[in-house]
């Protein structure tokens, strides 16, 4: 194959992966699109296989298995509930390939088409995706820990920030020296291993404490961040290496990691430099002051049953504590023999309702939960307003109406009308605060009838009442 | 003026519009899908296998070589666990499609 040819069929790839993306603009579409990223993979190998005919085909078609057996394995087996951390997992691997390829073209830049020695344009190129990469792979590591719940044995893991004092400072040295070393390897003549190696490892140490202060309710933020930066490394290697497919296919998902970033931000009141700059989330569980003054009405699982049983319209909230207690399927229960028994069911998602973007719809989707019954915020707030019974099931923060209250800390976060509905029922274990570690009003009001209990539980009892 | 354009500008052209193109695609991915998105990026993003098949590529195998292998092998688990559970997600969505289709026809 000419180099042209090679190329053009890059070129039909890259197309191919952006009619991916633009097949998910609706879950009609969304199935082809996935077949569009199949196709544009499959010519990407292929090409460059042909590519290398002549070269050690068979080491690597032995990787290839290797790595494509484990992740058909993984792919099938994971839970919907794990999603967050197979992506995290995910997104490592994709920072370590980048830093491993960077070390191969570092080592033999001829075997990638570039001048050896390297020309100074490609290695500062080939700097920016190792540092890239590495962030990426030891950022992903730590979210990873974070999300799979590894806290309680390894502090680093902790859900709970890492803080500590002049953190800051130290990384921002760190960068600076990593840059300095970047410097070096640029201006060193051949291969500079010593700079090289050394941004690298100080690369990695980058990513661990850049993720490690970050608490775990601002995952979906960081988890959108590690998605863009695996993108970006994908893009700096295809600089390095004069691929135009690399680069197109790194920007693609570097742009979507940022705008899902910008999206979980918003969607959370929060500032993308706040979330960098961390701390956030250390009140996680821990009782609101004041709260103990106020009296809450409390329930049973009959006395909800019998509440929505005699509703016409009810919408379902579904959060996070629901993924928690794996309740979506007896949730679907629920919500078919209500609507058996004639009553409207809607259900309403707000965006940061999962652990990353869009989990809530998946775990839905995944229970079997009907399509046209699952709304979006924007989508279903007008209808509170007109609805007897909203139910929240292990969700708190997003539907807190001090939202609506200048000069409280959620001031201006966008929220689910929730406290619009006729009668509001609440599924909580404790009176514990959200993640904003806020109390929240809306359990103490008249209208509000509290059912303690674990989600799952709580659902059941429901489903055998409405019997 | 003239001359012959270096490859880094070159790339920087591709880089500029391609971002372009993905901020209009991306903000038109429907908030439902957002979860597939992401994996599927992922699987894409993984493309970089392609540099990972030419470090592994030389006949004379040395340390520069074996890296690119184990790259590959990294790389593969993406290409097929990003595919294959995005398509396992798109699945669900799927089912209540046609429950939905056979309960209004």
């Amino acid at each position: 194959m000419t180099a042209n040819q090679i190329t053009l069929w890059y070129l039909v790839a890259s197309v191919c992966f952006i009619f991916a993306l633009k097949g998910l603009s609706s879950p009609t579409t969304a199935r082809r699109g996935n077949a569009f990223g199949i196709a544009g993979m499959t010519i990407a190998v292929l090409t460059t296989i042909a590519v290398i005919a002549r070269g050690r085909v068979d080491l690597i078609l032995m990787a290839m298995l290797v790595g494509g057996a484990i992740g058909a394995i993984v792919a099938r087996r994971v839970e919907m509930t794990q999603m967050p951390e197979l992506v995290a997992a995910m997104h490592s691997l994709v920072g370590m390939a980048a830093v491993l390829i960077a070390v191969a073209a570092v080592n033999n830049p001829a075997a990638f088409g570039v001048q050896d020695p390297m020309p100074t344009g490609n290695k500062l190129e080939l700097f920016i995706g190792t540092f890239v990469g590495a962030i990426t792979f030891s950022g992903s590591v730590i979210a990873f820990g974070k999300l799979a719940g590894l806290g309680k044995k390894f502090r680093l893991f902790s859900s709970a920030p890492v803080v500590f004092k002049g953190q800051h400072m130290v990384n921002l040295v760190l960068a600076l020296v990593m840059v300095g070393f970047g410097v070096a390897f640029f201006l060193a003549p051949g291969k500079a291993w010593t700079p090289f190696i050394a941004m690298a490892g100080i690369a990695f140490v980058l990513g661990v404490l850049i993720i490690i202060p970050i608490g775990g309710a601002d995952m979906p933020v960081v988890i959108s961040m590690l998605n863009s930066y695996s993108g970006w490394a994908a893009a700096g290697i295809g600089f390095s290496l004069n691929n135009s497919m690399l680069i197109i296919a790194g920007s693609l998902v570097g742009s979507s990691g940022a705008i899902l970033s910008y999206i979980m931000c918003k969607a959370m009141n929060r500032s993308f430099f706040s979330v960098i700059l961390g701390g956030f989330g250390a009140a996680e569980g821990s009782a609101a002051a004041g709260a103990t003054d106020r009296t809450v009405r409390s329930g049973s699982a009959d006395d909800a049953a019998f509440l929505m049983a005699n509703a016409e319209s009810v919408i379902i909230v579904p959060g996070y504590g629901l993924a928690v207690a794996r309740a979506q399927h007896a949730v679907k229960e629920m919500a078919a023999k209500l609507t058996a028994k004639g009553v409207n069911v809607r259900y309403a998602i707000h965006p940061v309702a999962g652990r990353m973007p869009g989990h809530m719809n998946v775990l839905l989707a995944e229970a079997e939960v009907p399509y046209d019954q699952v709304f979006e915020m924007d989508d279903i707030n007008g209808e509170f307003g007109t609805c007897d019974v909203a139910l929240v099931l292990g969700a708190n923060d997003v539907v807190n109406p001090l939202a609506y209250e200048k000069g409280s800390p959620i001031y201006g976060m966008p929220i689910l009308d929730v406290v619009k509905a006729r009668t509001v029922l609440v599924n909580k274990r404790s009176m514990a605060a959200g993640y904003a570690g806020l109390d929240n009003p809306l359990f103490y009001m008249d209208k509000t009838m509290m059912v303690f209990g674990d989600a799952k539980k709580v659902v059941d009892d429901i489903v055998k009442a409405l019997e | 003026m003239g001359g012959i354009v270096d490859p880094t500008v070159t790339n920087l052209v591709v880089f500029v519009l391609a971002i372009i193109v993905g901020y209009h695609v991306i903000w038109n991915v429907t908030p439902a899908l957002h979860t597939p998105l992401m994996s599927v990026t992922n699987a894409i993003s993984s493309v970089i296998i392609v540099g990972a098949i030419l470090a592994a590529a030389p006949s004379q195998t040395d340390f520069g070589s074996l890296l690119g292998a184990l790259a590959v092998a990294l790389a593969a688990v993406n290409v097929a666990g990003g595919f294959l559970v995005t398509q396992r997600m798109l699945e669900m969505f799927r089912k209540k499609e046609h429950k939905a289709a056979k309960k209004e026809g």
